[in-house]
């Protein structure tokens, strides 16, 4: 074990899947710096055929590591800040996304597409999207967001391993965070959520950077005897949804916090999901704690005012075990 | 050229007219769905092109794309079957006649967006790159697709990079229903250039023109010497898509269409086989009635061939992972 930070732990798998498969590729700008730390120093391992340092030209590259699987590689394409994707949404929705589908399953597409996401400190409305929910909508697209460097890590080497194209979303939120982690390459598979802490009264779906504002909420509202637990979904799609509905059978109650816009989101349909399969468990109505419908602002302030908070979710949490409202009668 | 050789470019020829032709009478009788655009009049750039690739290279196609696949070695039967939306078609009924894949002969898709294909081409190119094989990629775009930026994108990556990739346009002077030189500036050829990309225009209805002139790039991508953009002149004898004229009216004169006729890339390579091969016009009209047979009996195959099962709707999103 040693501690390593968010994107250090990144790029620990990323360095071991290329040891061990040398069909493994970077591509993107400045990847032999590694702008977010998750490439860098693989240049000196690996050299610049397989660290391919990139013009600024997402479609081209994004669009490249199709073809570049199609014919044999297993691309891990760096697309910088995840509002980048939409530059390239071509060759993500229309062809990534639809290859194996269109070719009647003749493709594997073994893709792995990371950028840092989410807000970062005034980077404004054009570096600071957290675009999941329109990628968990393409179809065609894994998607992954993790809470740790422990997951980031396993999750990583997942990814990189997967037979199909996975988006991995790394929250710049959490480039600070450090913890032991196991030296040796291990895997955590897509699809299996992480209850972050075990509570008996509200679960608690958090994502990303908002899963420690919700241990932190957690253990603040033990002493107000809420026992509040909190899954951390990790992988998007394929959405673990036996986890997530095992927890709100046990409780009976969920808030989820989703570090994203509301509409059509991710706490949108977590809120359905779990309203469709577990409905005859719910003592009260689920709530949503989520930025407001506007895109990401530059100030200081105004960027706060957009934020999921630990206030925000304290006052759902009370909310929800406040309202004891009848499932059929919200 | 062995006379071998040259049949075989006929014959290639042949077949994709005459499934296109198929494919425009089916598509009047109302038999398959969704629409389709052919490549009546473009056959001598497919056939060229892929006459020098072997089945190990890759191609990337277009929204117009039969005649590359054909080109490329597909069979006939799978892609009527795909285009009838059936079972034994080649996307098992999930692509249809835009999204025509083989990979096992290197054909990395149809492609419904215009420019789509062109990334994809620029990146199995890199996959031949970074895996030391020895292997080019010829992408086919129409001249609508060379307005598209990710050309730009792509012929920059292919220039720093060396990559072994054809980049080949069929100007076929349409871009749906508007002359290319419209809304076109400059000539397209010429856009490589200032990348430093050898750039070159040829008679796309000259069959051993094409074969020349891409089986030159072909082999300087061999070698490690880069990319080549080649812009082949040809024309959309048929319109953009079938059944078109019940939403678009004329747009074009019976006379240009005419003067393309006179210069139809297969009757000019049936009289050249003619008079300048001394092949006989029996031994020409047996490969046509062979052709028109296997296409006779594509549809056949196709039309015998069960639709898939609707719940099969919900395969193919992904890979099983560890499969």
């Amino acid at each position: 074990m040693a501690r390593a930070y968010f994107m250090a732990a990144m790029n620990q798998a990323l360095r071991a899947a290329m040891e061990e498969d040398e069909t493994v590729i970077v591509m993107g700008e400045d990847v032999d710096r590694g702008v977010f730390g998750v490439t860098r120093g693989l240049i000196d391992t690996f050299g610049a055929n397989r660290i391919r340092k990139t013009p600024i030209s997402e479609a081209a590259f994004v669009g490249g590591a199709v073809g570049a699987a199609a014919a044999g590689l297993k691309p891990f394409a760096h697309v910088m800040f995840s509002s980048f994707f939409y530059v390239a949404m071509d060759q993500v929705a229309n062809q990534a996304a639809r290859l194996r589908y269109m070719s009647g399953g003749q493709v594997e597409l073994p893709i792995v597409y990371f950028a840092g996401t989410g807000p970062s400190g005034s980077a404004a409305a054009q570096h600071s999207e957290n675009p999941h929910s329109i990628l968990m909508h393409t179809a065609g697209l894994k998607v992954v967001m993790p809470s740790t460097p422990y997951d980031a890590k396993g999750l990583m080497m997942a990814a990189i391993r997967d037979p199909n194209p996975v988006v991995y979303l790394a929250d710049l939120r959490l480039s600070r965070r450090r913890e032991s982690i196991p030296e040796d390459p291990y895997e955590i598979p897509l699809g299996v959520a992480d209850v972050k802490r075990q509570g008996e009264d509200v679960t608690v779906v958090a994502l990303a950077s908002l899963v420690h504002v919700a241990v932190d909420v957690a253990g603040k509202l033990e002493s107000d005897g809420v026992s509040v637990e909190v899954v951390d979904p990790r992988s998007l799609v394929p959405l673990d949804w036996d986890t997530i509905v095992a927890s709100v059978r046990k409780t009976g109650r969920l808030v989820v916090a989703d570090p994203a816009r509301r509409l059509c989101g991710l706490a949108a349909e977590v809120i359905a999901g779990v309203s469709e399969r577990a409905w005859d468990s719910l003592h009260s109505r689920p709530c949503r704690v989520t930025w407001p419908d506007i895109p990401v602002p530059f100030s200081p302030v105004l960027e706060g005012r957009l934020d999921v908070g630990a206030d925000d979710l304290e006052q759902a949490i009370r909310t929800t075990m406040g309202s004891p409202v009848v499932a059929g009668s919200a | 050229m062995s006379p071998d050789t040259l049949l075989r470019l006929y014959r290639r020829m042949v077949r994709i007219r005459i499934f296109e032709e198929k494919v425009q009478e089916l598509h009047r009788l109302g038999k398959l769905p969704g629409f389709v655009h052919v490549y009546v009049g473009e056959e001598a750039v497919a056939v060229g092109a892929c006459s020098v690739l072997r089945d190990t290279d890759h191609i990337t196609s277009t929204h117009r794309g039969h005649g590359h696949c054909i080109a490329k070695g597909a069979d006939v039967a799978p892609m009527m079957a795909e285009l009838f939306g059936r079972a034994d078609g080649y996307c098992r009924g999930k692509g249809g006649s835009m999204h025509i894949i083989d990979t096992s002969l290197g054909i990395l898709g149809a492609n419904g967006i215009v420019g789509g294909g062109i990334p994809m081409a620029t990146g199995s190119g890199i996959a031949d790159e970074v895996l030391g094989r020895d292997g080019v990629t010829v992408c086919f775009f129409g001249d609508g697709a060379a307005n598209q930026g990710v050309l730009l994108e792509a012929l920059n990556l292919a220039a720093i990079w060396k990559l072994p990739v054809v980049y080949l346009c069929e100007s076929n002077q349409y871009m749906e229903f508007t002359p290319t030189t419209d809304l076109t500036a400059g000539r397209i050829f010429r856009r490589g250039e200032p990348f430093g990309v050898a750039s070159m225009e040829v008679d796309g209805n000259d069959v051993l023109e094409v074969r020349r002139v891409v089986g030159e790039a072909v082999d300087r991508a061999r070698r490690g010497e880069g990319p080549t953009l080649i812009e082949a002149i040809t024309y959309r004898l048929s319109g953009h898509s079938e059944g078109e004229s019940a939403f678009v009216s004329a747009y074009r004169t019976e006379e240009e269409v005419d003067s393309w006729k006179a210069r139809d890339p297969i009757t000019r390579f049936r009289d050249l086989l003619q008079t300048g091969a001394g092949i006989s016009a029996a031994r020409l009209d047996s490969i046509d009635a062979e052709e028109q047979e296997a296409v006779n009996e594509a549809v056949v195959f196709a039309e015998s061939s069960p639709f898939p099962s609707p719940d099969e709707a919900l395969d193919h999103v992904f890979a099983p992972a560890g499969g």
